[in-house]
Parts: structure tokens; sequence; C-alpha cells
């Protein structure tokens, strides 16, 4: 495997001449702005608080437009354009300036962040109108914005950090949101718990990268890669993996993403699908270079991805908690993309090509499952669902668009990407390359069973409906973003895939395409249509067992791959068994000790200077003839120390 | 015997000439006296009621008038200058006097604020010091509304005093300068409104005891004088360097350093010569407290450098074991005997002892770091203790308006008076030596100068002594913010602008000093010149002054 990008791709980064691009900060500085306002202002700002955050977050796309339209202008080699802010951090040689990097991926995250994150924020108007905390929820939801766009714009690993925290903070406060749900705060302890894991990762391979080249901005490091032992690059690589797993929700670092279904749903949309968790894939993506150089650790990564992407659409196929079985999916389908960026190059351009369309159909079917609960008296349950196409036809229309796009029926957004990992899969050669290919047809499958579930649960059959259910359509400031996300969900793919724009746009960062964009390559070979006919089996398998009306209100027992599914494969009890427990022995351990040691000899002086004290404190008997003796004897003693130094 | 040989010139016999003094460098302790004499006029002459706005204004304007012309003398000072001698040599004007006496004004000013301050016509002062406590004649007073204004002269002349004890040329001065500061005290000590009994009796003690120890000091006066003949500290530290008058006088300049440093020691109050100090704070008028707890404890300390640096300058080492044995004792014995006091002025006397314990190790480094690490350790303590003695002001019982000084009262006070527990938290801190407080920044200059000194196990002891007082401090913070209200809690007055702007000021020196410490180090407290710093104990030539240059 050559690497194409050492060499020359990201070797030029030419500073900001101007105009939009040198202002690329207020892409950032807007949302933040509009977080601080509403924090601070408090009750204040209840009425138009939430007006101020879309404006805000809509700004900050159009912001977004105008920066890719001015980089377009730019001849494709000198499309990475640096833009400092001001200087951060200066201790001796450590120096860090905040700067941002402008360049085709990262303009890409942007806009995905900006849009689909806009569209959010208007749906979350009409999903938070009831909530008496809406204007923190908003405040909460821009802060998010401004610290993921501080992630994807950063030109160095401090400042990618910096926002990496930042959205794991806003991640935090949005799960928990609903503080006084004893689920939700535990939730969103244990996805912070485990963000910790994956940081301490992301934060090490960082000291290593300082250490090894003396400076975190990607540029340099990634050019002086080379020169450094492949040892290191594989340690460095794999501590990137990890934080990467952490933030994705990949194995072995997946269990929180299900618990943080207990957020309000467009954060499940926005940070839980579309945006936050593929994270982890920018970084794998952006630090291709490191990767490049270490090919353990790229095959680790593939790895992970394969695991991920199996074990993710299993849980799927068994949640009956709708957005659960999303969440399912999503790690499934991030999982797929880890398994792109695992491949260097050829996958790279795939990888990110269905991150983005995957934004747009797993953000609409977040919103529509959000329609659907909102509907239901927040409902969960999809056995409780059932035959609401005809009450919901909005939400079942838009719903449905993504759902063809997710389960990849030719020409929708989803089919264009998934047959590019696919395709860039099997391309990888070898043996480990036919494996992958493999799984990645297999997880089609799942994934078109899966998602029937969900849809025929939901949609058709009998209504199953609890008693004081009264379902009725969202209105229009929730549908319009449906609406428009739908439209994404299906033609998106076409407009990055043909021709491979999206690669080619990418081309500076990435590297160019292996080969020439080929439809009829992309129909006929038998890999592709290998997908076609499992997913086709996927989707009559699940309508035979779950479009009728025997569907029972409560689960059945299920055999044991159900029940291990349904156990979400047992990784909350690994997590227990390996760490939680052992954790809580040593802290118990641990505090044992100090209460009876460390305590002990503190608790011993203290009584032994309080005697002191009770005894010394008699001398003080409140008689002047006394203090007069004392004083005497002081004199004495002052005398005879003064002699009897100085003549003995 | 002692040769009486007295030398010609230094005899300070009836002379035919007229003094020449030199008023404008004078000035800021002739004002001071100024005021005081106008106070002793007013009192003959003006009618009662209207001498208190009359006294506290002239007091104030006073202060405030010698604070600016030290200023003033600070900058009219030629750089090139060591210092000057005035007034047949008797007062020296150089930089660390004009320091000294700057902050003494300063404290003094915050403490005429807590004197002034009255509630309900009421201030901390007896309405008739004569009247027997309990007497008919006392409350017929009481009910007429009765004020001691001579309190405001009192407190004029002690602050001539502070400032003049600092000044000192001789020992001799330095005397007349500790009875002028020291009498007044012991007045104003027994002059509380509440608790009178009380508040006589520790002045009656503080009297005893201060004139034990100026017996002392005398004492040490005439061995000295004995031993070199002469009572000007040039005069001494020459004796010291060249052997004195006579052969085998050593001892008597051993003895006359020890009984000297006896009325030194009980001035800043260690130990073994502390035991006056609690029961002195807590009977005076907290007033007073706040004055003597700092200005007074400025002026000892003073002129204790200056004794100890230039007189006794050449003789380090005869009394540096001295002085090593007083400053353990003193951080390890009153420390320890803090840990189990219930009253928090108490508690604060105590504190002042093992303080005074930490800037004496300063005086034992014998350098010029010891010497500036003393300065600012004095002016941050000073401060922060004025503001905590101002808040005690505030914090009352409920039924007899008297100060609440038990501390399980002041429990659960973090909730009721947020503000005034915090101060107090701060000013605590800074006792601790917590860092960000000034109190950590002088903890860290006299430390380092006694390291750099070679005294290190003396700072092994002070470190150790820091986090025994910590205890007792951090308990008082503890018990403020995390302890259930008592169910006797005070009533916390709401602080006048008077007391405010004391404990204003406190906060603000506590924590500008603290973090901030740079420029005053720097500009603000006198820096010996670089090349002679290490030199400055050892070959003081230029006597008359704590630097040379």
């Amino acid at each position: 495997m050559t690497s194409t990008l050492a060499a020359g791709g990201y070797a030029a980064t030419t500073a900001a001449d101007g105009g939009v691009l040198s202002y690329a900060w207020l892409m950032i500085a807007l949302p933040l702005l509009g977080a601080a306002v509403l924090l601070l202002g408090g009750k204040r700002t209840n009425a138009w608080g939430h007006w101020l955050a879309i404006a805000a977050a809509l700004s900050s796309f159009v912001w977004a437009v105008l920066s890719l339209g001015q980089l377009l202008g730019r001849a494709p080699e000198e499309r990475s354009v640096t833009v400092h802010v001001y200087q951060w951090i200066k201790v001796g040689t450590f120096d860090i300036d905040l700067s941002l990097l402008i360049d085709p991926l990262s303009m890409t995250f942007a806009l995905l962040i900006t849009g689909v994150g806009s569209l959010i924020h208007i749906y979350s108007v009409g999903y938070m109108a009831h909530d008496e905390n809406r204007r923190r929820f908003f405040a909460y939801l821009n802060l998010f914005v401004a610290a993921m766009l501080v992630l994807v714009l950063a030109d160095n690993y401090a400042v990618l950090f910096l926002g990496w925290e930042g959205v794991g903070l806003a991640s935090y406060l949005l799960i928990g949101f609903w503080q006084h749900k004893p689920a939700a705060a535990v939730a969103a302890k244990k996805a912070f718990l485990i963000n910790r894991v994956g940081d301490i990762g992301l934060l090490v391979s960082i000291m290593l990268l300082f250490t090894t080249f003396g400076t975190v901005t990607f540029h340099p490091v990634f050019e002086s890669v080379d020169g450094a032992g492949r040892g290191l690059m594989t340690a460095v690589g794999l501590l990137l993996l990890l934080g990467a797993c952490g933030k994705s929700a990949q194995l072995p670092l997946q269990a929180w993403l299900l618990d943080a279904m207990e957020g309000p749903t467009p954060v499940s949309a926005l940070i839980h699908a579309a945006t936050m968790v593929t994270a982890g894939v920018y970084l794998i993506v952006r630090s291709g270079p490191i990767f490049e150089a270490a090919p353990t650790a790229q095959l680790v990564v593939t790895i992970v991805g394969a695991a991920t992407l199996l074990a993710g659409a299993i849980i799927g196929c068994a949640k009956d908690d709708i957005k659960k079985a999303l969440a399912g999916s999503t790690m499934s389908q991030i999982g797929y993309m880890t398994l792109a960026a695992g491949l260097g190059p050829i996958g790279y351009a795939a990888a990110i090509a269905h991150l983005v369309t995957h934004g747009f159909f797993k953000a609409g079917l977040f919103l529509g499952a959000g329609s659907v609960m909102h509907a239901m008296n927040d409902e969960v349950d999809m056995r409780r669902y059932g035959g609401l196409r005809t009450v919901m036809p909005v939400t079942f229309a838009t719903f449905g668009v993504g759902y063809l796009a997710i389960i990849g029926v030719p020409f929708l957004s989803g089919w264009w990407t998934k047959e590019g990992i696919i395709q860039a899969a099997f391309d990888s050669g070898g043996l480990t390359g036919q494996i992958l290919g493999w799984v990645t047809v297999l997880g089609a499958g799942l994934t078109a069973f899966y998602m029937s579930r969900i849809m025929f649960l939901t949609f058709f059959g009998t209504k199953r409906w609890a008693k004081d259910a009264n379902p009725h359509e969202s209105p229009a400031v929730m549908t319009v973003p449906m609406i428009i996300l739908a439209i994404g969900s299906a033609a998106l793919g076409a407009v990055l895939v043909v021709n491979y724009t999206l690669a080619n746009f990418l081309a500076p960062v990435v590297g160019a395409p292996a080969h020439e964009f080929d439809l009829v390559h992309m129909l006929t070979s038998p890999y592709s249509l290998a997908a076609l006919v499992l997913m086709i089996v996927g989707v009559a398998y699940a309508w035979v067992r779950y479009a009728n009306d025997k569907v029972p209100v409560t689960a059945p027992k299920g055999n044991f791959i159900t029940v291990a599914a349904r156990e979400e494969l047992y990784g909350n009890a690994i997590n227990e068994g390996l760490f939680m427990r052992p954790g809580q022995q040593l802290t118990r351990a641990t505090v044992a000790f100090d209460d009876h040691g460390v305590d002990g000899v503190v608790t011993g002086i203290a009584r032994s200077v309080r005697a002191a004290s009770e005894n010394l404190r008699l001398t003080q008997t409140g008689f002047a003839r006394s203090y007069a003796l004392t004083m005497l004897f002081g004199a004495a003693v002052v005398v005879v120390t003064t002699l009897g130094v100085n003549l003995a | 015997m002692i040769p009486l040989s007295l030398s010609e010139t230094t005899l300070p016999t009836v002379t035919t000439q007229a003094p020449d003094l030199d008023y404008w460098l004078l000035s800021p302790l002739l004002v001071v006296f100024a005021a005081g004499v106008i106070g002793v006029i007013v009192e003959a002459f003006v009618p009662a009621q209207r001498r208190y706005s009359i006294q506290t204004a002239l007091a104030m304007v006073a202060v405030g008038v010698a604070f600016v012309l030290t200023l003033v003398q600070v900058g009219a000072l030629p750089a090139d200058s060591a210092g000057l001698t005035l007034a047949f040599a008797t007062v020296v004007v150089d930089r660390p006097s004009l320091f000294f006496q700057g902050v003494i004004l300063a404290l003094a000013l915050a403490s005429l604020l807590l004197i002034a301050e009255r509630r309900d016509g009421e201030s901390a002062f007896t309405g008739q010091a004569a009247a027997v406590p309990g007497s008919e004649e006392e409350r017929a007073h009481v009910l007429a509304g009765s004020q001691h204004t001579e309190v405001y002269p009192l407190v004029m002349f002690a602050v001539l005093g502070m400032q003049l004890f600092t000044a000192a040329n001789d020992f001799l001065t330095m005397f007349i300068a500790l009875e002028v500061m020291s009498l007044p005290l012991y007045l104003l000590c027994g002059l509380a409104r509440r608790r009178r009994l009380f508040s006589q009796e520790a002045a009656l003690k503080y009297f005893l005891l201060g004139a034990f120890s100026s017996a002392f000091f005398l004492f040490g006066i005439a061995m000295v004088y004995g031993y070199a003949g002469a009572v000007e500290f040039a005069a001494v530290r020459a004796a010291g360097s060249s052997g004195g008058l006579i052969d085998g006088g050593e001892p008597l300049l051993l003895i006359g350093i020890a009984m000297i440093g006896v009325g030194m020691l009980f001035k800043v109050g260690t130990v073994p010569f502390h035991n006056w100090k609690p029961d002195v704070y807590q009977g005076a008028p907290t007033p007073i407290t706040a004055l003597m707890a700092s200005g007074t404890l400025v002026a000892a300390f003073g002129a204790m450098l200056r004794v100890f640096y230039v007189a006794f300058g050449t003789t380090v080492a005869q009394w540096r074991p001295m002085l090593w044995v007083v400053a353990i004792l003193t951080m390890v014995v009153a420390a320890v005997i803090a840990v189990t006091q219930r009253d928090i002025k108490r508690l604060l006397a105590y504190s002042s002892v093992v303080h005074a314990g930490f800037i004496l190790t300063a005086v034992v480094a014998a350098n010029a770091d010891g010497l500036t690490g003393a300065m600012f350790y004095l002016a941050a303590y000073g401060f922060t203790t004025v503001g905590a003695f101002a808040i005690v002001t505030l914090v009352r019982n409920p039924d007899n308006g008297a100060e609440a000084g038990d501390l399980t009262q002041w429990a659960g006070l973090g909730r009721t008076s947020p503000f005034l527990a915090a101060s107090l938290g701060l000013f605590l801190l800074a006792f601790a030596g917590i860092p960000l407080t000034s109190g950590f920044i002088g903890k860290f200059a006299v430390f380092e100068a006694a390291v750099a000194a070679g005294a290190t196990p003396l700072v092994v002891v002070g470190v150790l002594s820091s986090a025994v007082t910590a205890f007792f401090y951090v308990r008082i913070i503890v018990l403020m913010f995390f302890a259930e209200p008592a169910e006797n809690a005070p009533r916390v007055l709401k602080p006048g602008i008077l007391t405010g702007t004391t404990v204003g000021l406190g906060v603000a020196a506590t924590l500008l000093l603290g973090i901030l410490p740079g420029p005053v180090l720097e500009h603000v407290i006198p820096q010996p010149a670089a090349e002679t710093s290490e030199a400055v104990a050892a070959e003081h030539t230029a006597a008359d002054s704590l630097f040379a240059r």
C-alpha cells in the first residue's frame, strides 16, 4: 500500500488571505455566544432564547457555506488554509496556537454539523415546546455545535482535544437533561465515565506525539511520521483508536450509547447519530498518515469496525425500544465507517461519504422516532405501536425514505455510500479484504432486517396502542426539518458519489480515488448483487415476522441469541464484572486504609497535640505574679543561653 | 569596676547651644505629637458634646497628614543616601524607618476607624473610667451618655511612641519611645465599656508586666553602656568589633544583649514573655486590641531589627543562639496552646504570638533578605489582623450587646452572614499562610531568608508549627461554614462605614499582597543596594542606617 498522502497531499497549507476564510472562527464564536447569552441571561431569555439559538446555528451554517464557496474558488492544492486565532499556550518550547484548519475534510464536517444541527434546532422548538427548561436545552445545543466545530476545525491535536472534551461535556449535559429521571442521570454518568477511558487514550497519544515531534500541529506531525519508528506509530495509532472507540461507541467502549438514548430525542439525532459519534471516524481519517505508518494499528481499526458493525446490527435486531434499536443501528453504521477508515486511502472517501449520508438519514430516522414518541405520549416500546402510517402520514413518508436509504435500496443515498465501503473492502485485497468484504455484505442483510422490523412494528400491522394513546401528526416546525432530511436521504448520495464528487473534493486531504467512477460496475459486481439479495431476504423475513397481527405486546422469551442481543451482548455485564466491581472493591479497600491507617496516625497526632495543649494552657493562670515569674525564668534562660554559648 | 571615663563627644550634658532641629524631617512625628497636645487642649476647653467630632477629625487628619509627609520624605531622600540622623543623632531617617512609620500610620488610621465607630451613640469605651464598675455613678454616666474622648490624644501619643520607637538611634531615645508608646496603651486597655473589671484587670497586668520588662530593658542599657561607654547604636556597633572599653568586658555586653532582648521580646510577645498577650488582648477594648496587635507589633519589631541589626550587628554570633531558643519555644508552645482556645480574641492573641515567632526567624537570619522579609511580613500581618479584629467587633451577644467571643457561638455564621464570614475566612487563611494570600508570601519570605542564613532547623520547626496553626484556623472556617448555627447565635451588626472600611482595607491588602506581591516587594519595601546586600550585617559601616550604601 503506497502512501499517497505523506508525500504531497498534506505538505502545504496556506494562510488565510482575508475575506470569509479569515473569519472562520465566527462559525465557532456565534453558537458559543448564543450558549453564553442563554446560560447567563437566565429566565429573561426564556421567551426568545430558542430563536436566538437557531439564529446562531443558522448563521454559522451560512458562514460555513460562504467559506466553502471561497474554498472552491481556490486551486485544489491550495485548499488547506490555516486561520490563526490567537496563541493559546506558551510554556518554554511548548507552544500551541489556537489555529483553525480549513480544508475540504474539515469543511465537509462543518457543513454537516451546522446544516443538520440547524434543522435539529428548529425541530426542537416543537419537540421541547412543553419543557420548562427549553432555554437551557437550546443553550446546550449551541454549546455542542460550537465544541463540535472546534473539534473538526482544529489545526492541531491540542485544540482538537479541547473540542473533544467540549462535545463530551455537552453530551453529558444533554443525556442527563432530564436529570429528575434516575435512568437519565445514570446514563449521563455512564457515558461520561466510558468516554474518559477513550479520552485518556487520546490524551496519551497527544503526549507521545509531542515528545516525539515537539509539536502537535497536524501538518508538521504528518510530514515527519516517516522518520519515527513503526512501533511508536503503532502505539500512537492504537491510542488514537481507543479515543475514537470511546467517542464513536465502538467495541469495547460501546456500552454507553444505548443508555444515552435517555436524552431528549433531538439530542439522540444530532449528537448520538449524526455528528458527535462520528468524531472517532474523523479522528482516524484526519490522522491517516499516522495509521498508514502503522499497518498493525490499521488492521486493528478494521477489526474493531467489523466487530462493531455486526454487534450493533445484532443488538438492533432484538431491541423493542425504538430509540435503542436505532442506536444499535448507529453503532453498526459507524462500524462501517471505522472499517473503511481502517482500510487506508482507498477507504477514507467512502467512510466520509457514508458518514455524511448517514448523518442525514439517521438524523431523519431519529426525528421520525421522536415524532412518533411525541404522538404516543413518549411511549418507546415498538410493541405498543403498529399501524401508524395512516395517522402520521408525513412522519411515515419521511421515516420511510430514511428507511429505504439505510437498507441500501439502489439509487438512494445509503446505497451509494454503502456500496462504496463494500467495494473498498473487497478492493483492499487478500484474505483480510475478502473477510471484511463479506462482513459488510452480511451487515447489509442484517441492516435490512432490523430496520424493516422497526418500520413494520411501528407503521404497519395492527394497532397495539396503550389505552390512552391518541396519536396525531406533529406540527410543521417538526415535520419540515424531517422533510428536508428525507430529501437529503434520498438524493445526497447520488450528488456526492456520482463521478466521485466528494472523493475528488477530499482528494487534497485523503488522496485521489483509486479508479474511475463506474456505475455499471457498481450495479453488476457480484458483491453488490449479493448485498442486494441479502437485503431482500432481510426485508422479506421481517415482513413475515412483524408485518402481521401476531406481534405480542409483551416480548416473548426468545432464544439465547435474542436474549443476548437484548442484553446488548452482555457488554454491561462485562464492564461491571471486569471494571466496576473490582473498582468498587479497590475504593472500599482504599477508604478502609485511609480510615484506619492514615487517619489513625493523623488523629493520633492531633490527639497528642490537644493533650499537650490542655497541659500547657494551665500555665496561663491569670495571675500577674506567676506571669512575672515566668518572665523572670525566661530572662534567666536568655541570659544563661547567651553567656553559656559564648563563654563556655 | 566599670570605668566611668565617659567619652568627651557623646556626653549628652547641658549645652549652651540651641538644639539645631530639622523640623521638616521630623514633621511626621511632630504632626502626630501636635495632634495629641491639641487633643488635650480640646478636652479642656471644648464642650463635651462637640468633642467627639473634633477629636476624631483631628486624629484622623493628623495621622493622614503624617502618612503623606512620610511618603514625601521617602521621595525626598536622596537615592544614594543610606539615611540621615537628626536632633543630635538621636533620631534616624532612613528608608526602613520611613517604611515602618508609614505602615504604623496606615494601621493606626485603620484602628482609628474602629475606635471612632459608635453604635447607637455608644463607642467601645466606657463613659467614665473613674466610676466603680456596677456603681450608681457608672449608671448615671451611662444614662447621661458620657464619653471618654481622651481616648484620641492617648492614641496619638501611643502612635508617636511607635513611630519614634522605629526611628530611635540610641538606646535612651528608644527607651523613651518605648514608654511614650506603652503608657497610653496601659490606660487605653482599661477603658472597655463592657466587662469593665476584666478590662481594668488587663490594664493592670499589662502595666505591671510592662514595667517589669522596662526594668530589664533599662538594666540591659546600663550593661551595654558599661561595655561600650556609649548608648548610640553606631558606637555600640563599633565597640562590638573593637572589643569594648575594657579588657574582659564581654560578659557586660552579653548580659546587656540578653536583658535588652528580654525587653524587646516582651514587647513583641514571644514565649516565655507572652503571658500578658491573651489576657490583655481579651480584656482591652477590641479597637485598642487591633491597634496593639498591628501597630505595636510593627513598632516593636522595627525597633528590634534596628537594635539587633545595627547596634549588635557586629556581634551576631553572640545573640543568635539565644534567639534560636526563643523562636523555637515561641513557635511550638504558642501553636500548641492555641489549639484548645475557645475565645476568638484569645485565639487571635496566641496567633499573634506564633506570628512573632515566625518573624523572629527573619531576625535570626541577620541578612538583608531577613530584613525585607520581616518588613513584608509585618505589613501583611498588620492589615490582616486589623481586619480580623474589626470583624470581632461586629459579632455581639444578643442579650447584652457585648462581643460574642465564644467560638461555639460562631457556628453557622457563614450561612447567616456570608460576607462577614468569608472575610474572616480569608484572614484566617492568610494567618495560616495559604497561597494567594499575603500570609503565604510573608512566610515564604522570612523562611527563605532563614534558610539562606543556615537556620534550616528553625524553618522546619516553623513549617510544622504552621501546620498546627492551620488546624485551628481551618477549624473556625469549618465551624462557620459547615456547622449548624448555635442556639445562642450571636447578633451580627451591620458594619458601618468606618468598620466596613477597615474590613475592606484588610481584605484588599490581604488579597493584593497575596496575588501581586511583586510590585510591593520591588518598589514599596526598601531594598539594599545589590553589591552590599550580603555584607549588610557583617560590614556595616554607616551604622546610622539599617542599610549600608
